[in-house]
């Protein structure tokens, strides 16, 4: 039981430039010190198994696998490198693994993995940027630009990108789980003296059925060790689950009613303080004197820290620090954005757009066919301009961090998508050896994109740092609304050539701003001249990657447009899209179940309005039939009838909690959300003035679920982006008035508008 | 010195009066599960009961609670560990995700059952509608609140668990 571990993979230098990946030493195994088996799972290069086994493994434990280790009560705890932000994740992934391996699901647990290099998360570059689309070949050379990018990403371990089951979960739990099944039917069969395919294994327990024996794998488990692992173990094919497309009670849900739950927020230290902050409210402008006399005089105030770019307050109170940070005097540096505000930014996008035009130097996704010649051809050419503004996250629980400093060591308590990022970027920011800082995971009180950044950490432990007491640092609402990484405002601009038959000839669309994924703006439907291009055009307001990220705009605009497309050719939007998805039966079928589970053939009432959206984003399709009352101009939304097909649902329950989740977040979007820029910085700063959908604004939301059997897409964000372009869609049914810009509440419905110029 | 009662134990401070009942709880009497999310009484997030009444502490001061009784979402569950019929209805519709308005979501739900056994849906949104969940769980909120009310009909809410049965194999 003394073997070392057998280390097979590539060498363990930090990854730089494009990685290029290799199924070689895709999984190894050794026994640990001490007794028991390791097996790992690489899903990046250069892990390092026998470091993790010190982390990871408690006294009496066997490691089985990177992602798992049995007891000696025979209790296995899954390693899960992925976070709770309420997406239910780590039960999934737990639940993929444990199917697999034929473990007794309720022997079955999970740890979250620490936030060490060993447990990065290597395939996320890639697979968040390809997402498992198909990619047209003219979008590979931005994708390979883009993984450049994407390096970076391997030194992470981040939870986003609607990653967890279809990368983490596919290529690492599956895979770990079956693996560990083999070793344990060879361990069986070696004690045995059978052959391995007499074997048989459920709930744990290896039996034979011939001889009527029967060996739990808390019992096989060091034999195990002795085995060479198969680079390429046999997985179930979907009729032999047993656990996976079932509906398991999520692990994390019993705490979260109780109030036993710790998300950063409730970070205990001994002796800590708390902060309150003020940000430059520019982005960008700095510190430049501030008189913080008034504030030192109130009673608890401790330290008053300057940031550089931020003040913050230190007392021993919240409430104290918040009420003293109103009575610093800041004055903050001049920038040259002190007089952006939303309407330059609006001329600017549309000062690039035409200039990238005249010029030619947009940059394609899409060329095909002839797209001049479709124009000069048509019957009929229509226009349209479409603009959504700025978002931001609004996460329940607003940006916090504990941090505590001391000795050389930093240790920080947060709830954060991606905790090794933290590490590092603290580290960096205090200009520390990484090894000196501890990452203290806690639930996320929403995510959405927001907690993949670490700026509250960065702060918490620089006042930390400053101070010597330990220190909670709380964002307050106005500053969490108003210091946002925030879904850019982009304008896109359409033009389609429909033929004298009704026959979409061309589809050009220019737009400002690109991001990710790179397919974002790309059309499920057979037209054959496709001009989709962009020109960058930047703002100094940061950029964050918002619940979808550039489907959230795309997914409205190309859909929205779509049906004003439809109109032209004089065809009923469903029908339209039906016929040019003759190619794509997926596709097609979805649309159609969408369709009929609304009942899109029945007749609308006056005042009332149906409308219909597909999108296709992390490898899942949605489709979304959308009901809105407009009653004396208020819209109310009624009923979403929604059908996904993430190839296949390993937690149908949990699927159609995301999608209801993705249809809300979409919805308090579309209706309400607006980031204004004035005087350079942010108008909004409360749920008064960036709302969310309540209880009494939720519309019934009906999801269908489709297992087409194609490769497994993810939840979390594909549900967001066909609500927006669904519900404009139905408001024009409703009402005559084309919904270009969002939000909604922008237009009054007691008027039929027709030119989104006559608005903001 | 403020003194009130809070989930059943007498408990006195020595905190400025004005200062919100939420940082009491959370800082001074280290209940953490009581939230902060707005401090303006537009979310919810914090929602205790005050003689029974559901309230936003975040906008409450401490000195509002004098003699009161205080109920947080630790005292919600009966003495001996039983869980609140709501509790494990939210457990049983699977109703939280990230959780974080959770806490105060119950105590609405709470407070409007120990009045209205039987809710109908406008007085669910009458009574809710303080509570912003940024994840979306509404409809699952809504059908958590039916079950514990003991409601025979369940009417007008989605029920996923039954759809997905039906069109699992579509």
């Amino acid at each position: 039981m003394s073997e070392q571990v057998q280390e097979n993979t590539q060498a363990t230098a930090k990854p730089s430039g494009l990685a290029k990946w290799t199924r070689r030493g895709f999984i190894s195994a050794g026994a640990l010190a001490g007794g028991g088996l390791i097996i790992g799972v690489a899903l990046r290069r250069g892990d390092r198994r026998d470091q993790v086994a010190d982390l990871v493994s408690e006294e009496g434990d066997t490691l089985l696998s990177m992602w798992v280790k049995i007891d000696e009560a025979g209790k296995i705890t899954a390693i899960v490198p992925h976070s709770e932000m309420g997406q239910g994740a780590q039960t999934v992934l737990t639940q993929m693994l444990a199917d697999e391996m034929d473990a007794n699901w309720a022997d079955v647990s999970f740890v979250e993995a620490p936030a060490e290099d060993e447990y990065a998360n290597g395939p996320l570059g890639k697979g968040y940027l390809l997402a498992g689309a198909e990619i047209p070949a003219a979008l590979m050379a931005t994708v390979d630009g883009a993984m450049h990018q994407a390096a970076k990403a391997l030194v992470q371990q981040i939870t986003g990108g609607s990653l967890s089951i279809r990368a983490t979960g596919v290529a690492g739990m599956r895979v770990a789980g079956a693996a560990a099944r083999e070793m344990m039917i060879k361990a069986a069969a070696g004690t045995w003296q059978v052959p391995e395919s007499e074997l048989t294994t459920a709930n744990s327990t290896v039996m034979h059925k011939a001889s009527n024996r029967a060996a739990s794998y808390a019992e096989l488990a060091s034999a195990a060790a002795k085995f060479e692992p198969s680079n390429k173990p046999s997985l179930k094919d979907p009729e032999q689950f047993t656990l996976m497309g079932t509906d398991l009670p999520r692990h994390d849900i019993p705490s979260k009613v109780t109030g036993e739950a710790m998300f950063g927020m409730d970070a205990q230290v001994p002796g800590m303080h708390y902060a309150a902050i003020r940000q430059a409210p520019v982005f960008g402008a700095k510190v430049k004197s501030f008189d913080a006399t008034k504030a030192k005089a109130q009673p608890g105030v401790t330290h008053v820290v300057d940031l550089g770019d931020a003040v913050a307050v230190v007392a021993t109170g919240y409430w104290t620090a918040e009420r003293a940070a109103n009575a610093v005097d800041i004055k903050w540096t001049a920038t040259e954005n002190d007089t952006v505000n939303s309407e330059s930014i609006r001329q600017q996008f549309r000062a690039d757009l035409a200039q990238a035009q005249a010029d030619g130097t947009s940059s394609a996704d899409v060329e095909a066919g002839d797209v001049s010649g479709a124009f000069a051809a048509a019957a009929q050419v229509i226009e349209a301009t479409y603009e959504v503004p700025f978002l931001a996250h609004s996460c329940m629980e607003p940006m916090n961090a504990t941090a505590r400093f001391a000795n050389g060591q930093c240790e920080v308590w947060t709830g954060t998508q991606n905790p090794l990022g933290a590490r590092y970027e603290i580290a960096a920011a205090l200009e520390m050896d990484p090894a000196d800082v501890a990452l203290h995971q806690h639930f996320m009180g929403g995510g959405f994109g927001r907690r993949a950044m670490h700026d509250a950490s960065i702060q918490a432990a620089r006042i930390a740092k400053d101070t010597g007491v330990p220190v909670k640092l709380i964002w307050s609402r106005a500053e969490d609304i108003q210091h946002d990484f925030y879904r850019p405002s982009v304008a896109s601009q359409f033009r389609a050539a429909i033929g004298s038959d009704g026959q979409v000839l061309a589809w050009d669309n220019i737009y400002s701003e690109k991001h990710e994924p790179v397919e974002a703006p790309v059309i499920p439907y057979d037209v054959a001249a496709q001009h989709i291009h962009y020109t960058n055009s930047s703002t100094h307001v940061p950029f964050g990657a918002w619940r979808s990220v550039d489907h959230s705009q795309h997914g409205f605009f190309t859909e929205a447009f779509f049906d004003e497309v439809a109109e032209a050719a004089g065809k009923d939007p469903y029908l339209l899209r039906r016929e040019l998805l003759a190619n794509k039966p997926r596709h097609r079928k979805l649309l159609d179940l969408a369709a009929e589970k609304a009942g899109w053939n029945q007749p609308v009432a006056e005042g009332h309005g149906r409308g219909i959206s597909l999108q296709e984003s992390f490898g899942t399709l949605v489709a979304q039939v959308v009901e809105v009352r407009v009653d004396q101009g208020n819209v109310s939304v009624d009923r979403v009838v929604l059908a996904v097909d993430p190839g296949f649902a390993v937690s149908p329950d949990g699927l159609a909690a995301q999608m209801e989740s993705g249809v809300i977040y979409g919805l308090s979007a579309a209706m309400y959300g607006e980031i204004n820029i004035e005087a350079g910085r942010v108008a909004q700063n409360a749920f008064d003035n960036y709302p969310a959908v309540r209880m009494q604004d939720a519309p019934l939301i009906e999801t269908h679920i489709v297992n087409s059997g194609e490769a497994w897409g993810g939840a979390g964000e594909p549900g967001t982006p066909g609500i927006a372009p669904a519900l404009a869609n139905a408001i024009y049914q409703a009402t005559g008035t084309r919904v270009r810009q969002l939000p909604v509440s922008r237009y009054d419905f007691n008027y039929r508008v027709n030119e989104p110029e006559e608005l903001i | 010195m403020i003194t009130f009662r809070i989930n059943g134990a007498e408990r006195s401070l020595d905190v400025d009066p004005t200062m919100p009942l939420l940082w009491a709880i959370r800082e001074n009497l280290g209940m953490t599960g009581t939230k902060f999310g707005c401090g303006q009484a537009q979310c919810g997030a914090c929602t205790v009961h005050l003689n029974g009444a559901a309230i936003r502490s975040c906008v409450t001061p401490v000195a509002a609670a004098q003699g009161a009784e205080v109920t947080t979402i630790e005292g919600l569950a009966s003495a001996e560990g039983e869980l609140h019929p709501l509790q494990q209805a939210w457990i049983d519709e699977q109703a939280p995700q990230c959780g974080y308005c959770q806490s105060g979501q119950i105590m609405s739900a709470a407070a409007l059952l120990a009045t209205n056994p039987n809710p109908d849906d406008a007085a669910i949104d009458a009574a809710m509608s303080g509570n912003i969940c940024r994840c979306g769980m509404y409809q699952r909120i809504r059908k958590s609140i039916k079950r514990a009310a003991g409601a025979e009909a369940v009417v007008g809410v989605f029920d996923p668990q039954a759809v997905t049965e039906e069109v699992k194999h579509v």
